[in-house]
C-alpha cells in the first residue's frame, strides 16, 4: 500500500522520499575515549589536550571503560544487539584537527548491532525506524578559519572525544519522520543519561541520506533488500536541528526531483547544507571521496564484553520513554498523546508523577504541559530548575477538585504563584478567592437582581440563554468566586426555567 | 682504572656492590670511551653531563644503602625511546629537534633501577633498514673489520648504534627496539647478545611507532647474563599501552646457568635456504653438537609457511608504518616546510622530512591498504601470519625452543646493498618470522667467519619463555666460548 501523503508531485508524476541518517551522540563522559584527558565545555582553546591527544611520538591509546558501558546502555536502549567481541579500526586520512593522521572508528565490527527505534509523529500514531549499527569512533577537533586571513587555528579539546555514531536503515519517508526520528533517539540517550542532547553545540547531529524514487519502488526495496530499487543518494553532513534536518531534505529531496525529471542522473556525493540559503551544495563526489585505507588499529586489543557485566548493565537501565508512556497511559488513565508530551523529557515525567499523587491526573497533567511548561519556555528555564514544585501544582490542583476555587481562578493562582506570592492555598486565602458556593448568600444577590431587571427575567423565559446576563452579573458582584454550578442551578430555579 | 668499559654489566654492578669503583668512576670511563669513538658514529647524543649527574646520585643512593638492580651502571638508549628533556629523533629529519617531555616507560624501568644514560645511539630511520644506512645522522661503523681490510661494514640494524655501542665497550648494554629483526641481526654482526622478548612483554608507550603489532623492545648486551639482568628491568605491565602483557616478570638472570639437559630443540628443515654460506651451514651444526653435549635432544621440525613470512612481513609492517607515520605532518612539531596550501606544506614537510627509505615503505603500505588492493595484500598477509603463528603452535608441542642461524650472513660492506632493497629485506629472512608469531628470539655469537667477522645462533622460543632462552643461551655461550673482540682501531 503506498501511501500517497508522503508524495512529491513533480512534473511528471509523483516521487517519495527515502532517508537514512547517521546520527553522532556524543558520550557523556568525563574523559575521552582513548586518552584520559578531560571533556568539558568551555575550557579555552587546547587547554584538554593530551599527550596522546596530540599525537605524540610513542603515545598510545586505552580504552576508556566507562565510554564503552554507555555505548553498550545506548545499545540496550534502542534495543539492538549488543556484540561482545567487537574491534577497532584506523580510518586514514591527513587533516590538521587530526593529529594522529587516523581517526581511531569500529568499522568492521561494531559494538552494537541491529535495533529498533518506534518513533511518534505529531498525531500520536508510531512508525518503527530499524537501527542498522552503533559504534564507537574519536572525534577530531576544531579548525578556526575565521581567526585570521591567512591561517587556520585549530583547537584540540574536541580531539579524541568519544562519539557514538548511530545508523539507521533507510526507514523514514518525509522530513517530519526524519525530525521526529532523531527527537526519539535524543529522548532515549537522554533518558540512559549516555548523551547530553545538547544539538546547539554539537553534540547531537546527523548526517541524512536522501534518495528519491517512484511510488512502489521503496516497497520493493523493503521486499528484496535490494538497494538497486532506491534512487542514488546524496549524504548532508553535520546537520545540528530538527529545523535544519527538515528544510535540508526539503530542499535536497526538490534538488533531486528536477534533475531527475530534466531527464539527468544524481551523483553520489556528499554536500553540505547552508542554513542562510536554505540549500545544500557539493562537498566531494564519490570520485573525490578519501580512501580511508581501513584496517585494524594494531595498538588496541579487540574488546571483548563480559555477558554479565551486560546484564548488569541490562539490569541497571531506567525507565525508557516507550515503557513510560505506557505506564503513565495505564497507571493515570492519561491519553497516548498527554503521556507522550510528559515523556519527551525524563524530569517532566517525574515532575507530573511527584505532582499527581492522590491528585486528578488528568488535571495535573494539564496543568504541567500547559501553563507551567509555557512560563518555563517563556523563561528559558527547564523543568528542572522550576521555581515552582510539584507539591506547589499538587496544592492548587487539589483547590481546584475540593470546588474551593474555579479553573478560571486557578489561573490567577498559579500567576501569583510564579510571581512568588506563595503557595496556592495562602494565595487564596490572602486575596479571598475562594468560590462563593454558600446558597444564603447567592439567593439574596440573586433575588435583588431579579427584582432590579424584571426585563430581563422575562425574556429568560422566553429565550432561556439569556441567563447568561445573570450568571454575568453576578460573577462581577462576587468577583468571579462565584461557584459557576451553583449560581446556575439557583437562577434557573429562581426563573423557573429547566 | 683504565680498563672498566672492558667489563660486563654483571662484573662492573659486583664491582659497584664492593665499591672497587664508584658509579662517577665508570661512568667517567665510558664517557671517554664515547668521545674517543666518534668514527663509529654510534652515537647520535652524547649526555655526559646528564651521566655524571645520574652517576653522582647513584652512588650517593649505593652510600645509603638503596642501590637498585642496574644502580650505577651507563647505559646507551636507541634513539626511539622518548627521553624526557632529551633531543629524541628516531634518527629522522621530520623530528628534527623534538624534545620530548614524557619519559618512555621502559627507560623510567631502567632509571627506577638506577641505570645511568650516556647518551642516545644512533639507528635505521624511525628503525626501518637492515644496515644503520638509512639514519638521517649517517651509518654507524661496526667496530669488526674483515682481516687484512679497512673497508667499512655494516653494524646491521636498525640497532646499529646499540649493537655497535655495546662491542666497542662505549656502553655496559643499550636498549634496542626489533620489529623484524632489528635487535638479533645487529647482535649478530657485532658479536653480542640481543633477546627480542615475546610481544608485549616490554611496554611500547613512549617508543616511537615503526609497526605496532611487531615492534618490540629488548636489550643488547655482552653475555646473556647481561642482557637477562636488562630485561628483567625493561619488562613488565603497563597500563598505558593495551598490547601490554599483565603478567610477572621472572627472574631472568636465574636461567642463566640452569641446565638444559632433556630440552628438545627442534631445527627447522625450512631454514636451509638455498644460497647459504657453508660458514652459517657449519656453525649452525656445530650450534647443534653444543646442545646435544649439553644433554638437549635435537628434533627436525617443519615450519612449511616459512618462505612466505617475509613477503608478509613487507606487507603489514610497511601497512602499520604508512598509518603510524601520518603524524609527522609538520603541524604541531618537528620539521615544517612551508607551502602555497595545506597539502602543498604537507608534501613539503614529509618530502624533505623523510629518507628514501620511510617513503618507500610507506608508499608500500598505503598502496597495500588501499581500495581494491586491502585483501589482495594485506588480508592475504595476515592470513599468512595465522599460518606462520599456527606452524609455530605445531612444531612447539614437539619441542622446548627452536636453533636457527641469526642472519643469512656475517656483516656486509657499508654501501653494498644500498642499491637494492629486497637484497636488503633478505638479511631478516630468519628473524622476521618471530615477530610475526609474537614469540621471543635471541641472538648469541657463536663464532667467527673466514674473515674473521661474528656469526651469531637463533634461539626461538615459545611465547613467555624467555626463561627458556636464557638457559639454552647460557649453554651455547659456554659452549662457544667466544672472546673474541674487535682490534680497537677507531
Amino acid at each position: 500500500m503506498t501511501d500517497t501523503s508522503k508524495q512529491i508531485e513533480g512534473r511528471t508524476g509523483p516521487w517519495e522520499i527515502v532517508l537514512g541518517l547517521e546520527i553522532h551522540a556524543q558520550v557523556a563522559s568525563k574523559a575521552k575515549l582513548f586518552s584520559g584527558a578531560a571533556v568539558g565545555f568551555g575550557a579555552g582553546p587546547n587547554e584538554q589536550v593530551s599527550l596522546v591527544d596530540a599525537a605524540m611520538p610513542g603515545m598510545l591509546p586505552v580504552i576508556n571503560r566507562f565510554c564503552v558501558e554507555q555505548a553498550v546502555k545506548t545499545g540496550l536502549g534502542l534495543k539492538a544487539q549488543i556484540n561482545l567481541r567487537s574491534s577497532f579500526d584506523r580510518k586514514n586520512y591527513f587533516y590538521p584537527d587530526l593529529p594522529q593522521g587516523y581517526q581511531i572508528s569500529q568499522f568492521k565490527d561494531p559494538v552494537v548491532g541491529e535495533g529498533e527505534v518506534i518513533v511518534e509523529h505529531d498525531d500520536g500514531s508510531t512508525f518503527t525506524v530499524r537501527i542498522e549499527r552503533l559504534h564507537l569512533e574519536q572525534d577530531a577537533g576544531k579548525s578556526l578559519h575565521d581567526q585570521d586571513p591567512n591561517a587556520t587555528y585549530v583547537d584540540l579539546n574536541r580531539a579524541g572525544t568519544a562519539l557514538m555514531e548511530i545508523v539507521s536503515k533507510p526507514d523514514m519517508r518525509s522530513s517530519a519522520e526524519a525530525a521526529a526520528y532523531v527527537k526519539k533517539v535524543r529522548t532515549i540517550l537522554v533518558y540512559l543519561g549516555t548523551c547530553d542532547g545538547d544539538m546547539e553545540k554539537g553534540n547531537l547531529r546527523a548526517d541524512v541520506n536522501v534518495s528519491v524514487c517512484r511510488p512502489g519502488a521503496y516497497e520493493k526495496f523493503r521486499e528484496t533488500g535490494d538497494f538497486s530499487h532506491l534512487g542514488t543518494r546524496c549524504e548532508i553532513k553535520n546537520v545540528n536541528s530538527y529545523r535544519y534536518i527538515q528544510q535540508a531534505i526539503e530542499y535536497e529531496a526538490r534538488r533531486q526531483i528536477e534533475i531527475l525529471e530534466d531527464g539527468g542522473s544524481i551523483t553520489q556525493e556528499t554536500r553540505l547544507f547552508d542554513p542562510t540559503k536554505l540549500e545544500t551544495r557539493s562537498m566531494r563526489s564519490k570520485e573525490e571521496a578519501h580512501d580511508y585505507r581501513y584496517f585494524p588499529d594494531p595498538d588496541l586489543l579487540p574488546l571483548i564484553l563480559d555477558p554479565a557485566w551486560v546484564k548488569r548493565i541490562e539490569e541497571s537501565l531506567p525507565e525508557l520513554p516507550d515503557a513510560k508512556k505506557a505506564r503513565l497511559q495505564t497507571q493515570y488513565g492519561l491519553s497516548a498523546y498527554d503521556a507522550g508530551v510528559l515523556i519527551t523529557e525524563q524530569a517532566r515525567a517525574d515532575f507530573f508523577e511527584e505532582a499527581a499523587k492522590g491528585r486528578d491526573a488528568k488535571l495535573t497533567s494539564n496543568w504541567v504541559t500547559n501553563e507551567l511548561a509555557a512560563r518555563l519556555t517563556a523563561a528559558g528555564q527547564d523543568i528542572g530548575d522550576s521555581p515552582l514544585k510539584p507539591a506547589d501544582i499538587a496544592e492548587m490542583v487539589q483547590l481546584i477538585e475540593e470546588d474551593v476555587i474555579s479553573s478560571k481562578i486557578a489561573k490567577d493562582v498559579f500567576d501569583r504563584m510564579w510571581a512568588g506570592e506563595g503557595g496556592a492555598r495562602a494565595i487564596v486565602e490572602k486575596q479571598g478567592l475562594q468560590q462563593v458556593s454558600d446558597t444564603g448568600a447567592l439567593e439574596a444577590m440573586i433575588d435583588k437582581l431579579i427584582a432590579a431587571n424584571p426585563g430581563q427575567a422575562a425574556a429568560v423565559k422566553e429565550k432561556p440563554q439569556a441567563i447568561g446576563w445573570f450568571v454575568g452579573q453576578l460573577m462581577k458582584e462576587t468577583g468571579g468566586k462565584a461557584n459557576p454550578g451553583t449560581v446556575n442551578q439557583l437562577l434557573k430555579a429562581k426563573l423557573g426555567i429547566d | 682504572m683504565s680498563n672498566l668499559t672492558s667489563l660486563t654489566l654483571k662484573a662492573a654492578l659486583t664491582g659497584l656492590a664492593d665499591k672497587s669503583f664508584s658509579s662517577v668512576e665508570l661512568t667517567q670511563a665510558h664517557i671517554e670511551a664515547v668521545a674517543a669513538a666518534k668514527p663509529l658514529n654510534a652515537y647520535v647524543l652524547e649526555t655526559p653531563d646528564k651521566a655524571l649527574d645520574m652517576a653522582a646520585a647513584s652512588d650517593a643512593r649505593r652510600a645509603k644503602g638503596q642501590a637498585g638492580a642496574l644502580d650505577g651502571a651507563p647505559l646507551g638508549i636507541k634513539d626511539l625511546f622518548c627521553t624526557e628533556g632529551v633531543r629524541t629523533t628516531a634518527c629522522s629529519n621530520i623530528l628534527g629537534n623534538f624534545v620530548p617531555t614524557y619519559e618512555s616507560t621502559i627507560t623510567a624501568n631502567l632509571w627506577r633501577d638506577g641505570a645511568v644514560m650516556l647518551g642516545k645511539l644512533n639507528l635505521d630511520e624511525f628503525a626501518m633498514g637492515s644496515s644503520n644506512e638509512t639514519s638521517a645522522f649517517g651509518p654507524v661503523v661496526n667496530p669488526w673489520r674483515a682481516q687484512g681490510s679497512d673497508a667499512k661494514l655494516t653494524p646491521g640494524g636498525s640497532s646499529g648504534g646499540s649493537a655497535t655501542a655495546v662491542a666497542a665497550d662505549l656502553c655496559l648494554g643499550a636498549t634496542a627496539t626489533d620489529t623484524g629483526g632489528s635487535i638479533r641481526q645487529p647482535a649478530a654482526f657485532t658479536g653480542t647478545v640481543g633477546i627480542k622478548p615475546t610481544y608485549g612483554r616490554c611496554s611500547r608507550w613512549g617508543v616511537v611507532a615503526f609497526a605496532s603489532s611487531l615492534d618490540q623492545a629488548g636489550p643488547i648486551a655482552k653475555t646473556v647474563e647481561d642482557a637477562a639482568i636488562l630485561l628483567k628491568s625493561m619488562s613488565g605491565h603497563d597500563a598505558k599501552d593495551s598490547t601490554s602483557l599483565d603478567i610477572a616478570v621472572p627472574d631472568f638472570p636465574a636461567f642463566v646457568g640452569k641446565s638444559v639437559k632433556g630440552l628438545r630443540i627442534g631445527i627447522p628443515k625450512e631454514y636451509r635456504v638455498d644460497g647459504m654460506p657453508a660458514e652459517i651451514e657449519q656453525l649452525w651444526e656445530k650450534g647443534i653438537a653444543w646442545l646435544k653435549d649439553a644433554g638437549c635432544e635435537i628434533v627436525e621440525v617443519s615450519l612449511p609457511h616459512t618462505k612466505y613470512a617475509l613477503p608478509a612481513y613487507y606487507i603489514v609492517a610497511p601497512a602499520e608504518a604508512s598509518s603510524n607515520l601520518a603524524r609527522y605532518d609538520g603541524m604541531r612539531y618537528g620539521l615544517r616546510v612551508e607551502g602555497a596550501n595545506l597539502t602543498e606544506t604537507y608534501e613539503n614537510t614529509r618530502a624533505a622530512g623523510f629518507g628514501t627509505e620511510v617513503k618507500r615503505r610507506i608508499m608500500i603500505g598505503t598502496y597495500v591498504l588501499s581500495a581494491g588492493y586491502y585483501d589482495a595484500y594485506y588480508v592475504k598477509a595476515l592470513k599468512v601470519r595465522r599460518r606462520i603463528a599456527d606452524d609455530f603452535d605445531q612444531a612447539f608441542q614437539k619441542v622446548d625452543a627452536l636453533l636457527t642461524p641469526t642472519a643469512p650472513s656475517a656483516a656486509f660492506a657499508l654501501g653494498e646493498n644500498a642499491d637494492d632493497p629486497v637484497a636488503m629485506y633478505l638479511n631478516d629472512i630468519f628473524t622476521v618470522t618471530v615477530n610475526l608469531a609474537g614469540l621471543p628470539g635471541m641472538s648469541i655469537p657463536a663464532g667467527v667467519d673466514h674473515k674473521g667477522l661474528p656469526l651469531g645462533l637463533q634461539l626461538i622460543g615459545k611465547a613467555l619463555d624467555e626463561g627458556t632462552l636464557f638457559s639454552l643461551g647460557g649453554a651455547i655461550e659456554k659452549a662457544a666460548d667466544f672472546r673474541a673482540k674487535p682490534s680497537r682501531w677507531w
